[in-house]
C-alpha cells in the first residue's frame, strides 16, 4: 500500500510560543480509512484543515505536508488550488455553514466537475453529472435535491450532499471532521455509510476526524489518538480498542458510557493544558497516573511498543511498560455503577396524553409519563421526536393545549399565577448548555444565589447554602467569586447544577446535561449525578437526552418517543435488553459502540423510509417500520386501520411487540422469506 | 472572527482631542481678552493676530471667543439629545423586544412612522414654533426625532437576549420579569448602549449645525457652530478665518467622536456594524 | 410569497396614509400662513386674510382634522391644494420632482456602487494600504456635515474657475438658464451642473457604504462556505467572487432603506445650497413661509420615496437570498 498522505512534525501557532498543534506525524496510505480522535481542543480539525492547506486566518504551519509526494506547506495559493477537489477533498462538520446558501446544491456540486475537468463541461451537463453523482450515492429524491438550496434540507440529506461534492473531483484523499456530530444516531449511521460507499466508489483514502469513539471504532482501520496537539498513540483499530498503552487512552476508553449496560466508568481528573502550555515534558504529564520525574523534561516521541505490541501499534510514552497489564480502574477514580432502585409509591410529575405544538407544527401528539419520587426516570428520542416540546410544557407550569400535567400532585391547568410561582421552586431544569445558560457578567455566587433570592431566603443563608453547594458539586468554594467564561465546561455543568439545587427541588428536570462535554469531563458529570440522585432526599429526576448510553449510566426507567408520540416504556434493563417496540430497537442498534469488533458485525443500515404512506390513520410508525413491511397483508391492515394503544406503565405503542426480535432490523433483511412471528 | 482589534492611536487621538474642545469651550472664554459679546470697533475683520487669536468677524467679535461659546452651545446640544435619544430608544426597543407580541407591534409601528417622515423635514417645520423656547426644546425635539435607529437595534437584541438560555434558565427559577430585565437583559446591552450614544453625540452636533445654518437651529443672540458658519460662509473666501475656525471645530469633534466610537465598538461590541450616516 | 408581498405592500400603504396625516397636522399646528398674509404691506384687513385663508383651505377657524379631511378628499382625487401664492401644488410638483429624482438617484446609484466596491476592495486587502486609507478617508467623510461638504465643493469650485480663468465646473442651478441648442448639448450641461451636487450626496453614502460593506465582507472571509469553496479547488479571490459577494450583499441590502433616508436629508442641503429648483429647496422655502399645502406635499414626496426604498430593498433581498423565500 502507498503513502498518499503524510504529515511530518506539523505545527499549526497562533503566535509565538502559542501552538495548537506540536509536533504531528501522521501517515493516511492508499484506500484506508485512518482515525483521527481526540477531545476537543485536541487540534484535530487543526491538523486536518493544515492537511489541505487551509489553516484558520492569524495561524501559521510549520513542518511537512506531503500529498502524493509533493510538498503543500509553502505551495504557492495557485497550486495548492489545482490540488485541492481534484487529489483532496473535504466534508465539513457543519454543512449548514459549508454550503454556500444562496446557490443551489446541484450547481456547488457540479462547480466541483467544471473547476477540474477538462475539457470543462457546460453548466448544464455539471448540474446533470451532480444529480448522477446523488443518484450513484444513493441520495433519496436526488433530483429534489440538487434542485433545492442547502437550508431546505434536513441535516443528514445536507451532509450527504456533501460527501457527494467532496467525490465529485474524484480525490485521491478523503478529509471529513466531525461529518457525524449534531445529527441523530440513526442519520449518523446513514453518513457513516454513505461515505464507506463514497469510498469504495473511488478508492479513495479517509482521514476521519472525530471525538466520538464509537464512530471511530466503528469506521476506522487505523486510528490515531491526538492530546493537546500531539499525536499521542497510533494503532491497528481493533488493538486499540483491546490494549491500549497510553495511559490517556486507557483512561479515555475507560470514561465512554456503553449503551448495554450501567457500568463503571472511569474519570481523567484535571483538564488539558492550553495552547502554548506545557512545552516542555509530555503534555498529558500533569494529569498522568503513572509520570515519573523524566516525564516533565523530556518530549516523549512516538515508538513502537513491539516486541510484545501488535505491529504498527506506537505510543508516545516514556514509560508504556506501567500499563502493559494494568486495567483503567487501577489507575484513575473509577465511579461505581448504580444499585437498581424498586420504584416509589409517590407520583412527582405525571404527564397524560400531552398535545404540544411548537411554532405552528404539531410536535407532540400523545405524549404519556409519569417520573416517582427517588427514581430517574429519562425521556429519549431523536430530534424532532418531541421530547424538547414535552419538556418546554412541563417547565412552564400553564395548562397544555390538550392532555393532562400533573406536577408534585398539582394539575398545571388549575394553577394560580402565585401558586405558580411557589411551585418553581420546588421544580428546577438544569440545560443543555452550560456556557449559554449562565449569565457571563455575574459571578459564580450570584449565579447559585439566583434561585434563592427568587423565593427570598435571606442573605446570610444564601451565602452559606452557596459554599454547601460548592462542596456537593465537587467544586473549590474559592470558585464562587470567577465568572462563567474562567471555568470549563464541566466545571460550568457543576454550577448549573449547583443552582438547580440551591432551593432543594422536589423535581429536578435535566435537558441534555452532559451532551456537550467531552467524555473524560462527562463520566464524571455523570458519576456526580448519580450520587446527587441517589442520596436519601433526593428529587425525582427527568432526564431528557438523546444519548442512550448516557440515558443507560444514569436512569431507572425509560421512556422512548418517536414523531410526538410516546412509543414504549419500562425500566432501563427491559427497554434496553428487550424493547418491544421496532423503533427502540431500530435506535438502539443504531448507537454506535466503542468495541471494534462487536462493531463490525452488528450490519448498521439506516431505516428505509416508505413513500407515500397516508399517516392519517394507523400506526405512524409505520412508514419507517421494518417489521410492517414483513407482515402478512392481514396484519398489516391492522397497522393501517388502527393507531396502537399508548404503552402502559410497562409496555409499547405496537400491534406486535417482539416480533422479529434478534433479527437485523436497520434496512436490507438477513434472509429473504423470512416468515412472519406472528 | 472579524473582530478588528481596536486602534489605540485612533482612539487616543480621538479622546485627546475631545479633551481639548471640552477645554475650549470650558475654559475657553476665560482665558481670552475678550468676552464673545464684546465688540472691537477697532478691529472689524481682522485676521489673526496676537491681539485677537482667532481674528474677528465684520462687526468685530472675537472669533476665539465666539467659537467657544458656539462649540459650548453646540456641546450641551449634542450631549443632551445622545443621552435622551439614547435612554428613549433603550425603553422603546427593550420593551418591543422583550415584551413582544402586541407590544412590539405597536411600537414597531411607531419607529417605522417614525422613519417614514424625515425627521429633518419636521424639525424644519416646528423648529419656528420652538423660537423663545430655548435650547433645551430644540433639544428635546431633536432627540425626538433620532433615537428610531437605536430602537430597532435594542429591539433587535432584546429580542436576542430574551431566547438566551440564562434568561430562560431565570424564568424557569421564578425571578419576576422586570427584575430579568434589569439583571440579565439591560446589563448585556450597557456596551452597545454607551457606543451608539457616543456615535449619536456626533450625529446631533451635526443635525444642529445643519438646521442652525438655515436658520431653524438655535436663535441669535445665542450661537452655536452652526449659526456661526452659516454667518461667515458668504465670505468664506474673502475673510477665511471667519469660516475656518467654527468648521474646523465642528470637523474635529465630530471626527475625534467617530474616532472614540468606533474603538469602542470594536472592542466592547464586535458583533454591530460600523457608523451610520449623519445627516 | 404572494401573500407576504401583499401584506408588506399593505404596511407600506397605511404606513404612507398615517404618515400623511400626521405631516399634516404637524404642520397646521406648528406653520403660521396668517402671518404670512399678514405681514405683507400694506397690511390686509383681517377679513380679506380670512377668505384667502378659506380660500387655500388653511382656515384657522376649522378643526385641524376637519380640514385634513378636506385636503385628503381633494388629494385622492388628485389635487394636493394651492400654494400660499395660489398657484397650483400639484403644477410646482411636476416642475420640481424631476430635479429631486434626477439628483436621489444618480447620488444612490453612484454612492451604492462606489461604496460597495470600495467596501469589497478595502476587505481584500485588510490591514494593508488600501484599507487603512479608505478607513481614514471615510472617517474623515463621514465627520463632514453634508452642508460643510456641499459649500466647501462649492467653494473649491470657484476657486478653481478663477483660477484657470472661466467657468469650468457648474455649480448653481441644474441647468443654465435659458440655454437652447440641440439635445445633446443640452445633455452636456446638464452633466456639468449635476457633477458636484451629486458629488456631495453620493460622497457620503460612498463612506458609510465602504464601511458597511467591508464589515460584511470580512464576516464572508471568515464564513465556513468560503473554506468550502477553498477546498473544492477555487484560488481565494474567486471564492469570494463566486462565493461570497453576494452573501455579503445581503446585509447591506438591509441597511440600504436607512441609508437612503440620510441621502435624501443630505439631498435636501444639496439642493438648497447648490440652487437647484428641486423638492428639498421648495421645502425649505415653503416652510418658512408657513405654506402648509406645499409642506404636506412634499412630505408625501418623501413618505413615498423612503417607501419605495424600502420596498427595494425588500425585493433585492429576496431575489439575493433564497432563504427569505418562502
Amino acid at each position: 500500500m502507498s503513502t498518499v498522505l503524510e504529515l511530518r512534525d506539523l505545527h499549526v501557532e497562533f503566535g509565538p510560543g502559542r501552538a495548537a498543534v506540536r509536533g504531528v506525524d501522521l501517515t493516511l496510505r492508499r484506500g484506508e480509512v485512518l482515525g483521527l480522535v481526540g477531545e476537543s481542543g485536541a487540534g484535530k480539525t487543526l491538523t486536518a484543515l493544515a492537511a489541505l492547506g487551509l489553516p484558520p486566518r492569524g495561524a501559521t504551519v510549520r513542518g511537512s505536508v506531503r500529498l502524493l509526494g509533493t510538498e503543500l506547506v509553502g505551495l504557492p495559493a495557485r497550486d495548492l488550488a489545482r490540488l485541492r477537489g481534484r487529489r483532496i477533498a473535504m466534508v465539513f462538520q457543519d454543512p449548514l455553514a459549508a454550503f454556500t446558501p444562496v446557490h443551489r446544491i446541484g450547481d456547488q456540486i457540479g462547480e466541483v466537475m467544471r473547476l477540474h475537468e477538462r475539457p470543462r463541461p457546460t453548466r448544464r451537463a455539471a448540474r446533470r453529472r451532480a444529480v448522477e453523482l446523488l443518484t450513484e450515492l444513493s441520495v433519496p429524491e436526488p433530483e429534489r435535491v440538487a434542485r433545492a438550496y442547502p437550508h431546505e434540507l434536513s441535516g443528514g440529506l445536507r451532509q450527504r450532499a456533501m460527501i457527494a461534492m467532496a467525490v465529485a473531483g474524484r480525490p485521491d484523499v478523503i478529509v471529513a471532521d466531525e461529518p457525524t456530530s449534531s445529527l441523530d444516531v440513526g442519520v449518523q449511521a446513514e453518513i457513516l455509510a454513505a461515505l464507506q460507499d463514497a469510498r469504495a466508489a473511488t478508492g479513495a483514502a479517509l482521514l476521519l476526524v472525530s471525538h466520538d469513539l464509537g464512530v471511530i471504532a466503528g469506521a476506522a482501520d487505523r486510528v490515531a489518538v491526538m492530546y493537546a496537539g500531539r499525536v499521542v498513540e497510533t494503532a491497528p483499530t481493533d488493538d486499540l480498542f483491546r490494549a491500549p498503552r497510553m495511559p490517556y487512552t486507557v483512561g479515555l476508553l475507560a470514561a465512554v458510557p456503553r449503551p448495554d449496560t450501567a457500568h463503571a466508568l472511569t474519570q481523567i481528573p484535571g483538564a488539558p493544558p492550553a495552547p502554548g502550555e506545557r512545552n516542555e515534558g509530555c503534555v498529558f504529564a500533569p494529569r498522568c497516573p503513572v509520570a515519573g520525574p523524566e516525564c516533565d523534561s523530556t518530549v516523549p516521541v512516538l515508538r513502537g511498543v513491539r516486541p510484545e505490541g501488535a505491529p504498527g501499534h506506537s505510543v508516545a510514552c516514556l514509560r508504556p511498560e506501567t500499563t502493559a497489564a494494568r486495567a483503567a480502574a487501577d489507575l484513575y477514580p473509577t465511579s461505581p455503577p448504580p444499585q437498581p432502585r424498586p420504584r416509589g409509591p409517590v407520583t412527582a410529575l405525571r404527564v397524560t396524553a400531552l398535545r404540544a405544538s411548537y411554532r405552528t407544527h404539531r410536535a407532540v401528539h400523545h405524549a404519556d409519563l409519569e417520573v416517582r419520587r427517588g427514581e430517574t426516570v429519562a425521556l429519549v428520542g431523536e430530534s424532532g421526536a418531541g421530547k424538547s416540546t414535552t419538556l418546554d410544557r412541563i417547565i412552564a407550569l400553564t395548562a397544555p393545549e390538550s392532555g393532562r400535567i400533573e406536577v408534585l400532585g398539582q394539575d398545571t391547568a388549575a394553577l394560580t399565577r402565585s401558586g405558580a410561582r411557589r411551585l418553581r421552586g420546588r421544580v428546577q431544569i438544569v440545560l443543555q448548555d452550560s456556557a449559554a445558560s449562565l449569565d457571563p457578567r455575574m459571578t459564580i455566587a450570584r449565579i447559585i444565589a439566583e434561585p434563592m433570592e427568587a423565593r427570598r431566603t435571606p442573605r446570610d443563608l444564601v451565602a452559606a447554602r452557596t459554599r454547601e453547594l460548592l462542596t456537593q458539586v465537587e467544586l473549590d468554594p474559592r470558585t464562587a467569586g470567577r465568572y462563567p467564561h474562567q471555568l470549563s465546561g464541566g466545571q460550568r455543568q457543576r454550577v448549573a447544577l449547583a443552582r438547580a439545587l440551591a432551593v432543594r427541588p422536589e423535581l429536578l428536570l435535566l435537558d441534555e446535561p452532559v451532551s456537550a462535554l467531552d467524555v473524560s469531563v462527562q463520566a464524571g458529570i455523570i458519576a456526580l449525578l448519580r450520587r446527587l440522585t441517589s442520596e436519601p432526599g433526593s428529587p425525582a429526576c427527568l432526564l431528557v437526552s438523546h444519548d442512550l448510553a448516557v440515558v443507560r449510566q444514569l436512569a431507572d426507567r425509560v421512556v422512548v418517543m418517536h414523531g410526538g408520540r410516546t412509543v414504549e416504556s419500562g425500566t432501563v434493563d427491559a427497554v434496553f435488553g428487550r424493547p418491544r417496540h421496532p423503533y427502540t430497537r431500530a435506535l438502539l442498534s443504531a448507537v454506535p459502540d466503542p468495541a471494534p469488533r462487536a462493531e463490525r458485525s452488528r450490519p448498521v443500515r439506516p431505516l428505509i423510509p416508505l413513500q407515500d404512506v397516508d399517516l392519517s390513520t394507523g400506526c405512524a410508525f409505520r412508514g419507517h417500520c421494518p417489521v410492517h413491511r414483513r407482515l402478512p397483508a392481514e396484519h398489516r391492515l391492522v397497522c393501517e386501520r388502527d393507531l396502537p394503544a399508548p404503552p402502559a406503565t410497562d409496555g409499547a405503542a405496537c400491534h406486535f411487540p417482539h416480533t422479529d426480535e434478534g433479527v437485523s432490523l436497520r434496512g436490507r433483511p438477513a434472509a429473504k422469506g423470512h416468515p412472519p412471528a406472528q | 472572527m472579524t473582530r478588528t482589534l481596536p486602534r489605540p492611536p485612533g482612539a487616543l487621538l480621538g479622546l485627546v482631542l475631545i479633551a481639548l474642545l471640552v477645554l475650549y469651550a470650558g475654559v475657553g472664554p476665560y482665558v481670552s481678552p475678550w468676552s464673545p459679546t464684546d465688540v472691537d470697533y477697532g478691529a472689524l475683520s481682522e485676521p489673526p493676530g496676537a491681539g485677537h487669536w482667532f481674528g474677528t468677524n465684520r462687526i468685530g467679535q472675537d472669533v476665539f471667543a465666539q467659537t467657544a461659546r458656539g462649540l459650548r452651545k453646540s456641546l450641551l446640544i449634542g450631549v443632551f439629545v445622545a443621552l435622551a435619544g439614547t435612554a428613549f430608544a433603550a425603553l422603546i426597543g427593550t420593551c418591543a423586544g422583550y415584551f413582544g407580541g402586541w407590544t412590539d407591534r405597536a411600537l414597531t409601528f411607531l419607529v417605522d412612522l417614525f422613519l417614514v417622515v424625515p425627521g429633518f423635514l419636521v424639525l424644519v417645520v416646528v423648529a419656528p414654533a420652538l423660537r423663545g423656547a430655548g435650547w433645551v426644546a430644540y433639544a428635546g425635539a431633536l432627540a425626538a426625532l433620532g433615537w428610531m435607529l437605536t430602537a430597532r437595534a435594542v429591539r433587535t437584541m432584546a429580542l436576542s437576549l430574551r431566547e438566551r438560555p440564562y434568561v430562560a434558565a431565570a424564568r424557569h427559577m421564578g425571578v419576576r420579569p422586570l427584575r430579568i430585565v434589569r439583571r440579565h437583559i439591560l446589563p448585556h446591552m450597557t456596551s452597545f448602549l454607551i457606543t451608539h450614544a457616543t456615535i449619536a453625540t456626533a450625529g446631533a452636533v451635526i443635525s444642529e449645525a445643519g438646521l442652525s445654518y438655515f436658520g431653524f437651529g438655535v436663535q441669535p443672540p445665542d450661537v452655536s457652530l452652526g449659526t456661526l458658519i452659516a454667518d461667515s460662509t458668504q465670505v468664506a473666501l474673502t475673510y477665511p478665518w471667519m469660516f475656518f475656525f467654527p468648521t474646523g471645530t465642528l470637523l474635529c469633534f465630530v471626527l475625534a467622536v467617530n474616532l472614540v466610537g468606533d474603538a469602542l465598538r470594536s472592542a466592547l461590541d464586535p458583533s454591530a456594524a460600523p457608523a451610520e450616516v449623519p445627516a | 410569497m404572494a401573500g407576504r408581498a401583499l401584506a408588506r405592500i399593505t404596511r407600506s400603504v397605511t404606513l404612507l396614509l398615517v404618515s400623511v396625516l400626521v405631516s399634516y397636522v404637524i404642520a397646521s399646528v406648528a406653520l403660521s400662513p396668517r402671518a404670512y398674509f399678514e405681514d405683507r404691506t400694506p397690511r390686509p384687513p383681517a377679513s380679506a386674510v380670512d377668505h384667502e385663508l378659506a380660500e387655500l383651505g388653511l382656515d384657522d377657524g376649522t378643526p385641524v382634522l376637519a380640514r385634513f379631511g378636506h385636503w385628503s378628499w381633494r388629494a385622492l382625487h388628485g389635487d394636493l391644494g394651492r400654494t400660499l401664492d395660489g398657484g397650483s401644488v400639484n403644477a410646482e410638483f411636476g416642475r420640481r420632482v424631476g430635479v429631486s429624482v434626477r439628483l436621489l438617484l444618480v447620488g444612490t446609484v453612484v454612492g451604492t456602487g462606489l461604496g460597495v466596491l470600495a467596501g469589497v476592495w478595502a476587505a481584500i486587502r485588510r490591514g494593508r494600504l488600501p484599507d487603512h486609507a479608505m478607513t481614514v478617508l471615510s472617517f474623515l467623510v463621514l465627520s463632514v456635515p453634508t452642508f460643510v461638504l456641499a459649500l466647501l465643493l462649492k467653494d473649491g469650485a470657484l476657486s478653481f474657475n478663477e483660477g484657470v480663468g472661466h467657468t469650468v465646473i457648474r455649480y448653481t442651478g441644474e441647468s443654465t438658464p435659458g440655454r437652447g441648442g440641440t439635445w445633446p448639448s443640452r445633455l452636456a450641461d446638464r452633466a456639468s451642473h449635476l457633477v458636484l451636487p451629486a458629488a456631495t450626496v453620493a460622497l457620503g453614502a460612498i463612506a458609510s457604504y465602504s464601511r458597511y460593506q467591508r464589515a460584511a465582507t470580512l464576516d464572508v472571509l471568515a464564513a465556513g462556505h468560503l473554506r468550502t469553496a477553498q477546498a473544492k479547488g477555487l484560488t481565494p479571490g474567486r471564492a469570494l467572487l463566486r462565493h461570497g459577494l453576494r452573501v455579503s450583499l445581503i446585509p447591506v441590502v438591509t441597511f440600504f432603506s436607512f441609508g437612503f433616508l440620510a441621502l435624501f436629508t443630505g439631498s435636501v442641503f444639496v439642493e438648497q445650497i447648490f440652487g437647484w429648483p428641486g423638492m428639498g429647496s421648495w421645502f425649505l422655502d415653503a416652510a418658512q413661509k408657513g405654506d402648509v399645502n406645499s409642506v404636506v406635499a412634499v412630505c408625501l414626496f418623501a413618505a413615498v420615496a423612503v417607501l419605495l426604498a424600502g420596498l427595494l430593498a425588500d425585493a433585492l433581498l429576496l431575489v439575493l437570498d433564497p432563504r427569505v423565500r418562502r
